[in-house]
């Protein structure tokens, strides 16, 4: 199916409010790059040298990694040879095509891994001020209102007033929460949340984290620790160790998600903060690099402002088109 | 890709292009893609960097770099010298109103680290200048935003104005002003909550609470990981509030912290701090040349050198020396050294300064855990005074009392054993080499 058909039967299939929602979020990330692009199409008559060295700098602009970048750039100039495209409209296809795949790698659908029955043990892990506690209150809501029954592990005994942060989530979401003092260790935190989970029959428990820096190595081997603690606990646990990323990152994210990756196996990432301006495009190089899959967004301070990651819309957000293209 | 330090960028890709003699201006050409891919990558904004290479370029091609017989190195001089240039010079100063309280109004995207580096600057200017500042919690959104203001005060003994968070942030900035006057707090700083630029109500707030309160400082908070947008961001802030400075924070970290770079070149504000760690000192004045360095990938070797000044005590320095040439360095002597080394940080922070020491042979990858001291401390620890001054005793069944006192395996009482004569041996041959002139390298077991 072409990337055009697919958005437009997202757009006008059943998740429509989720869709809505996803693209008044990315209302200012698109707005922005349908005038870049367009703007580059319109300007250049033949595709050449020039063509794509501004195409270049728009997807570094979005912060795709440069790497990456001169990746795709490469394969395009390819498509462009093979298939004899002079026309810079023809390419524009090619473009969204290419990134949308590689979003859209085989094997991994970007659902969250919850189990069907048993406990599922999902860990969350970032750097500082990502918004690791804000996507726990989003996704606890969530869970919740699909009719699981969620507990909270406060492990981030080290920031101050993050043990409050989260239960104020906590009331919000009306999900039940963990705690020590401040300055517990997190692996006890997450050691008797996990009892009280399993005590309570609870269907998925939600670990924070407090944020760290990936070159600290003792905090670092902390985190390890937590998960060494799950993974003792809960046979087959964690079921996701999800990475908050904020979209407002640079080329630090890689770094993050290769150094989190070696420390905790991360299975997915969250990108937060994707209603400013910042197009978080780190994520198509860290798919690319170390394939790892966006599962979740978050679009917003509000509780319901954490929706599922969709490859194609979000590069529609990147390279979005007038509505008059949409129907070609 | 790990990243490559752009001089040894430069010095590979000249590699190519020798053997043509002389290096002509297209070669600086091909040397100018190398430095806008370490811009970039270092998360310069590109726009900032196509100016920049415009700069060099010019610099370059007049004859500076063509003439010289190492151009390699003539470039990053040259794009060294106009990157420092174009970060500014240093001025960490919070501004002083003649009419106290000065107030200081902190402002930034949501996570950038307002309330941490409110505290810190807060107590650096007590610790520095002797200040008496007040903190005001202005976040009424974020939840738990307040306390957190509070627990940073009751861990600095420092007073916290708060009125909850049903109370307008305009109001909150008053009467904070008013409490400071009444204290008298000659510094009053105001944490706002995080917002986007581009947010117009939450914006429009922080206007309303610059003309109430009518700040002397408007402080931009910025994480050194930001990328692209960190252009966007700073330009939108210091448009609809007029900001007089930017601090960076999170530089503790691995960023290369480009992002520093483009909001200068953009806002042309100058940047004012820098927060490196969670601790409430860790806050530094800006560095234009170690920020350049920086952004190069060529370490961070000035702080390195100011932190062993600090740290290192002159006189132990010099009897160690001593000992090195008459070769009657003991394990005490090792101990002490060690505690020297560790009184300077986290021994990666360190090692994370030194140019090139991501892809040092053996060091690649390695994670320099403090724990690894420790151990080495340990077996040490469990030796007698006589084993420590005269290792070459330890015998089987000693080595054995020694890996069970200090609960490590043999193989590691062995490896140092080993790796502390090996190093006596290089000193041997260092001491012959320069009669004690300099002090070496020397290597740590535990590196």
């Amino acid at each position: 199916m072409s990337f055009f058909k697919r958005i437009k039967d997202k757009l006008t299939g059943q998740s429509e409010a989720v869709s809505e929602k996803f693209r008044t979020g990315l209302e200012k990330t698109r707005t922005s790059f349908t005038s870049k692009v367009n703007d580059l199409v319109k300007r250049y008559r033949k595709v050449d040298e020039d063509f794509f060295e501004e195409l270049e700098e728009i997807m570094i602009s979005a912060d795709v990694g440069v790497h990456t970048v001169l990746d795709i750039i490469d394969e395009l100039k390819d498509v462009a040879r093979t298939r004899n495209i002079q026309d810079p409209a023809e390419l524009k296809s090619a473009i969204s095509e290419k990134l949308a795949q590689m979003l859209h790698k085989e094997g991994n659908d970007g659902s969250l891994n919850i189990q069907s029955s048993g406990m599922t043990v999902i860990l969350f892990v970032g750097v500082n001020g990502v918004g690791k506690t804000t996507t726990i209150g989003k996704l606890a809501h969530q869970l919740k209102n699909d009719g699981k029954s969620v507990l909270l592990a406060a492990g981030d005994t080290f920031r101050a007033g993050a043990i409050d942060q989260l239960e104020v989530w906590g009331q919000r979401a009306d999900v039940d929460v963990i705690k020590h003092q401040e300055g517990a260790d997190p692996a006890a935190v997450v050691y008797d949340s996990i009892k009280a989970a399993k005590a309570r029959g609870v269907d998925v428990l939600l670990c924070d984290t407090a944020g760290r820096l990936q070159n600290k190595v003792n905090l670092m081997n902390e985190l390890e620790k937590v998960k060494r603690v799950i993974q003792r606990e809960v046979p087959g646990a964690p079921h996701e160790v999800l990475l908050v990323v904020d979209a407002t990152t640079g080329q630090n994210a890689m770094n993050q998600a290769k150094t989190f990756g070696q420390s905790t196996d991360v299975t997915g990432l969250v990108l937060t903060k994707l209603d400013g301006t910042a197009k978080g495009g780190i994520v198509l190089a860290i798919r690319h690099e170390l394939d790892i899959p966006v599962k979740l967004v978050g679009l917003g301070e509000k509780i319901d402002d954490l929706q599922p990651f969709d490859p194609d819309q979000f590069v529609y957000g990147l390279f979005s088109f007038n509505e008059d293209e949409e129907q070609n | 890709m790990a990243f490559e330090g752009l001089a040894d960028r430069l010095q590979s890709t000249l590699q190519k292009i020798r053997g043509k003699g002389k290096v002509e201006e297209a070669d600086v050409k091909v040397m100018m893609r190398e430095v806008r891919l370490a811009l970039l990558e270092a998360d310069v904004n590109f726009k900032v960097v196509k100016d920049f290479i415009k700069k060099v370029s010019e610099r370059a091609v007049g004859q500076e770099v063509l003439k010289s017989l190492t151009p390699g190195q003539q470039v990053v001089k040259v794009v060294n010298e106009e990157l420092t240039a174009l970060l500014g010079g240093e001025q960490s100063k919070i501004a002083v109103s003649s009419r106290p309280p000065t107030v200081v109004m902190m402002v930034g995207l949501q996570g950038a680290g307002k309330t941490t580096t409110s505290g810190k600057l807060a107590n650096h200017l007590r610790k520095k200048q002797n200040k008496k500042p007040l903190m005001a919690a202005a976040d009424i959104y974020r939840p738990a935003a307040i306390k957190q203001l509070e627990t940073l005060g009751k861990q600095l003994d420092m007073p916290v104005f708060s009125l909850g968070d049903q109370i307008s942030p305009v109001e909150i900035a008053k009467q904070a002003v008013q409490k400071a006057k009444e204290d008298h707090n000659d510094y009053v700083f105001i944490d706002t909550a995080g917002r986007l630029h581009i947010d117009e109500n939450l914006m429009g707030e922080l206007k309303q609470v610059k003309e109430a309160v009518k700040p002397d400082e408007i402080l931009l908070v910025v994480d050194s990981m930001t990328g692209q947008d960190a252009v966007n961001v700073a330009e939108s802030f210091n448009e609809q509030l007029g900001l007089t400075g930017v601090i960076l924070t999170k530089l503790d970290g691995d960023t290369r912290g480009g992002a520093a770079l483009s909001i200068k070149a953009v806002t042309g504000l100058p940047i004012k701090f820098v927060g490196l760690g969670e601790k409430m000192d860790a806050i530094e004045p800006f560095h234009p040349d170690r920020m350049a360095s920086r952004i190069l990938g060529m370490g961070d070797v000035l702080t390195l050198i100011e932190k062993a000044q600090v740290t290192v005590d002159d006189e132990k320095a010099k009897e160690l020396q001593k000992k090195m040439r008459d070769m009657s360095f003991t394990f005490d002597d090792f101990l002490e050294q060690m505690g020297q080394v560790k009184k300077m940080g986290p021994l990666d922070e360190i090692l994370g300064m030194l140019p090139g020491a991501n892809k040092m042979k053996g060091l690649k990858n390695v994670q320099i855990d403090d724990k690894q001291i420790s151990h080495v401390e340990a077996i040490i620890q469990s030796m007698t005074k006589y084993e420590r001054e005269q290792p070459e005793v330890i015998n089987a069944s000693r080595k054995k009392r020694i890996a069970k006192g200090s609960g490590r395996p043999i193989q590691e009482v062995n490896r140092l054993l080993k790796q502390f004569e090996d190093m006596k041996k290089m000193m041997k041959q260092m001491s012959g080499m320069m009669k004690g002139k300099k002090k070496g390298g020397m290597k740590f077991p535990f590196m």
